[in-house]
Formats: C-alpha cells, sequence, structure tokens
C-alpha cells in the first residue's frame, strides 16, 4: 500500500516550488558570470540578481538598496545582531525575548560574553512579550532590541508594531526575526517600523542556503567579514547567484498569493486544533487566534512527542517535536518552558506546521491516524493510568 | 536513526501494562530528562514469572523496556541483576549515543524493583 506523504514540517522548510527552480535553472545552466564583472556575461547576472532584489524589496515595502542577501535566517540574525553590536566596540545593552530562535538568543549569549548586557524579557502564557515589560527594560545604554514577528515553535505573533514605535521613541534600534511570516502574511518594514528584518528562502518555496537582511538606509552597522566588498561591503563573497533569483521568485509569488494561502491555512489549522483537542487530555500550545496560519503546536499529555513523531512517520504523516528526545539535548524546548508547560507536558509537544499544498483530505488523515496513535502510547504509559 | 528492531519493538512491545498482585514494582527515569519508567515483577520459586512495563517516552525508551522484560523473564533475581543497561541496548542492535542516557533505563528500574523486593517493601 503506497499512499502520499503528508508533509506537515512547513515551519522546519518547504519543498521548493516549480516557478523558483524554473528561474534558477539558466544560472546553474549557462549563465555562469560573476555579477561583479564588467563584461556581458557577468552585467546579465547582474542584472538578474538587482532584479531579484527589487522583488525582495517590493515584498517588503522597502527599497532595493536596503536588501543584503545572506546565506539564509541565521546569517541574517548574526549579521544584524553581531553588526550593530561591532560599531558599540564591546558596550552597551540588548533586549531580547526569551523565546527567540536559537539564531538570535544564542548570538546574544555570545555577546554577553564579549561584554554586553543583555536582558532576556519573559514572554505571557501563549508566548507573547508584553511592550509594558520591555519599556521597563530599557536603560540609558540599550542600542538594540530584537523581537520575532511570530514564533517558529508555538506561532504566537509578536506585537512588532508597537515595540518597534517603544524603540524609535528611545532612540533603539529595532530587529525582527521574521522567518516564519515573511511569504506568510503581508510585511511592511514602514508599518512594522523595524530597523533590521531577517528572512529565509526554504520557508516560503525558495531555495535552502539564501536568505536576507532588511537594513534600513541610513543605518549603520559592521560586516562580519571582510573581502572583495559585495552587498555594499556589508557582506562580502561572490553572490550565491541561483539561490538569490530562487529567492526572489519565490517570494515574489509567495506575496502575491497571501490573501488567498492566508485563508486557507488558517481554516486548515483551525480544524486541526479543533481535532486534535477532540482527542482528550491535549492542551494547545501558543496563542489561541493570533498565530501563524499554519502553526498548530499542541501537548498530548502523558506521552511522549517523539513517540508520536516515529508513529505518525509510519502512517506517512511528518511533523516535529519540541521534546528533549526529538531535539537532541536533555532539555525540552526553550519556548515550551518559557510559557511555563511542565517537563511532562513539553515532552508531549507535537508541531504540525501547515503549508502549500496541505488539503482538507491531508487534515481529516491526520485526524484519523492520530487518536489511535494517542491511545496505544497512553496506554504503555505510567502517568496515564496513574491520573485516571 | 533507529533499526529495524528498535522499531519493531517499539510498534510490538512485549509485556505492556501493569500486575496488579506484583511481588516487586521498580521505576526509572525522571521528567527532567524526559523519559521514566515502571516495571512489575510476579515471582514463582524464585524466579521471575511474569514482568510488565509502563514506559513514558521515546522510541529507544519503549523499545529498552521491551526488550528488557524479554531478557528477565524466566531468570532468578541473581540472574536478572547481571542485566545491565548496556545488554538491552546491544540486544536491541545498538541505539543512537544520545539515547543512551536518556532512554536506556530499563535495567535501572529492574535493579530498582529487585532492591524494593529485598528491603521487603510491599509492592503496589
Amino acid at each position: 500500500m503506497t499512499s502520499r506523504l503528508i508533509y506537515m514540517d512547513h515551519g522546519a522548510t518547504t519543498p521548493l516550488r516549480e516557478e523558483a527552480l524554473e528561474a534558477m535553472m539558466p544560472f546553474l545552466k549557462g549563465q555562469y558570470g560573476n555579477p561583479s564583472s564588467l563584461h556581458a556575461p557577468g552585467r546579465e547576472v547582474r542584472n538578474a540578481v538587482e532584479e531579484a532584489r527589487e522583488k525582495t524589496a517590493r515584498a517588503l515595502s522597502a527599497q532595493p538598496e536596503e536588501i543584503y542577501f545572506t546565506a539564509g535566517g541565521t546569517e541574517a540574525n548574526n549579521l544584524a545582531l553581531r553588526g550593530a553590536a561591532k560599531i558599540r566596540n564591546g558596550s552597551g545593552h540588548i533586549i531580547t525575548s526569551s523565546v527567540e530562535h536559537h539564531a538570535v538568543l544564542d548570538v546574544c549569549k555570545d555577546l554577553e560574553k564579549e561584554g554586553y548586557e543583555v536582558t532576556y524579557v519573559p514572554v505571557d502564557q501563549y508566548g507573547k512579550v508584553n511592550p509594558e515589560t520591555l519599556k521597563n527594560a530599557i536603560k540609558d545604554d540599550t542600542f538594540l532590541i530584537s523581537v520575532m514577528a511570530a514564533n517558529n515553535e508555538i506561532g504566537t505573533m509578536q506585537p512588532v508594531q508597537e515595540i518597534g514605535r517603544l524603540a524609535r521613541e528611545n532612540n533603539i534600534l529595532f530587529h525582527t526575526d521574521a522567518v516564519q511570516v515573511v511569504g506568510q502574511l503581508p510585511v511592511d518594514v514602514q508599518e512594522m517600523n523595524v530597523d533590521f528584518l531577517s528572512l529565509s528562502a526554504h520557508k516560503f518555496n525558495g531555495p535552502k542556503g539564501i536568505g536576507a537582511l532588511y537594513v534600513r538606509r541610513g543605518i549603520k552597522i559592521a560586516p562580519l567579514y571582510q573581502g572583495g566588498g559585495q552587498e555594499r561591503k556589508l557582506r562580502p563573497g561572490t553572490e550565491n547567484v541561483p539561490g538569490i533569483i530562487g529567492l526572489g521568485r519565490a517570494l515574489e509569488l509567495a506575496t502575491e498569493e497571501i490573501p488567498g494561502k492566508k485563508k486557507h491555512l488558517e481554516s486548515l489549522r483551525d480544524r486541526l486544533i479543533k481535532g486534535l483537542l477532540g482527542i482528550g487530555d491535549v492542551i494547545l500550545n501558543g496563542h489561541p487566534d493570533e498565530r501563524l496560519p499554519g502553526n498548530v503546536n499542541v501537548s498530548f499529555k502523558y506521552i511522549e512527542g517523539e513517540s508520536v513523531l516515529l508513529s505518525l512517520d509510519m502512517e506517512g504523516i511528518a511533523a516535529s517535536s519540541g521534546s528533549a528526545c526529538s531535539s537532541g539535548s536533555l532539555e525540552p524546548s526553550h519556548v515550551l518552558s518559557a510559557i511555563g508547560l511542565e517537563h511532562s507536558e513539553a515532552h508531549g509537544s507535537v508541531r504540525f506546521s501547515l503549508g502549500r499544498g496541505n488539503t482538507e483530505a491531508d487534515v481529516e488523515t491526520v485526524l484519523e491516524k492520530a487518536p489511535p496513535i494517542v491511545e496505544r502510547l497512553r496506554n504503555m504509559s505510567p502517568t496515564y493510568h496513574r491520573s485516571q | 536513526m533507529y533499526n529495524d528492531k528498535i522499531v519493531e519493538h517499539f510498534n510490538n512491545p512485549r509485556n505492556v501494562g501493569e500486575l496488579k498482585d506484583a511481588d516487586a514494582v521498580g521505576d526509572a527515569g525522571s521528567f527532567k530528562c524526559g523519559d521514566t519508567m515502571k516495571l512489575y515483577l510476579k515471582l514463582k520459586d524464585g524466579r521471575i514469572d511474569d514482568i510488565k512495563f509502563q514506559t513514558f517516552g521515546c522510541a529507544a525508551a519503549i523499545a529498552s523496556s521491551s526488550m528488557l522484560t524479554e531478557l528477565v523473564k524466566g531468570k532468578t533475581l541473581d540472574e536478572a541483576l547481571q542485566v545491565t543497561n548496556q545488554d538491552v541496548a546491544d540486544e536491541l542492535g545498538g541505539l543512537p549515543p544520545l539515547k543512551m542516557h536518556c532512554s536506556n533505563l530499563a535495567a535501572d528500574a529492574l535493579h530498582n524493583a529487585i532492591a524494593n523486593y529485598r528491603e521487603g517493601k510491599q509492592a503496589g
């Protein structure tokens, strides 16, 4: 019996869409010129790169010269944070949240070792930062605030616009890791009041290994390394041309499709949440409404997430988990701990992240396969019996 | 990540459940780490006549629990005490390195059950 794979791990990565691949092909096969070269083959490629930059800028309501291509979301986050810190020469205060992706959190921890001070503001039970708390954390030497647009694990949206306003009023730079949001929801860097914004192509059906950092015009940050001066000296190194072209094309299409896709994913998401909660002893992690259109994160009480994942995988369903077992550490996810979940509840978390290509039938299949899996594992669990 | 033997034991675990009239009960693990296990023994003529387990944990934890029950059923308590977590992992054809510490706890639960029994604790 062969059945179609039901892929519900779009938060991890998404399949490359056909149109993006098609746009990339000429630059993998024939058009090999270096965009920095003066000759015709170089100029042709330069034009294509700049066209992709324009498409990227348009999707964010930014200007092309405010877009810097990087090797992905992680590099974009590093460039924003370290680049802003570097010109301060080892002193100053940064505010971030306790639920950031490791590509922000661990950079902050590293910057602490270099002498910068960092405040990690807590979140509420839904994973949301309270702007008031953040405001109270501001010090005289605070130079940077970094708060993600939406959480990758539990999907909770942050009040970015408000935080941005707060940052601006206090003359503080504001960075947002928007890797989970770009291509899923409308993004406007003017409305959001951001100075830096990170994005990653493989989260919106573009290629892997390419992303971008938006840097508001006039803001000075230091490059992380030196070289040939590409990307206006902020990110030297010969451009990942096929990646850039693929990013531009995928983002252009994803942005056009946002209204329809958002509605579709929200309806699948809500159906899936309702069905999973119906199993009983299941907790929804994250905000009930203010969450990414495709994000479903639940904890199945009394059982462990990795067991659920493996069982789902055997049914042809791909999801992910924040349990210690699946994260490769002995601790459950920092996000689930930050929203106050008990260890046992955090270990029972499973994330289904919906995306382009998921259908109502996929959701129904998951809702048909999940209950017996949960029941089987609960019947093996020492805690299930005790708590009945 | 897991070999076929582990997956097979995960899918069809042996000796799952509870023994209401157990002679010895033991447990191992912690929620902090993730995996916890409870083991029930029924003894007859000094041998493990029946054995059941309940496990909260990943596939490695469930497969290890299942394998241990197979390994020690019918053994005397002294023989059973010779079985180590490493033996369980070896019988399963090896566990992923990361799982050795947190999920391979079945022998610990067994040793705990036997110690409880020998200390004369009432099971249940």
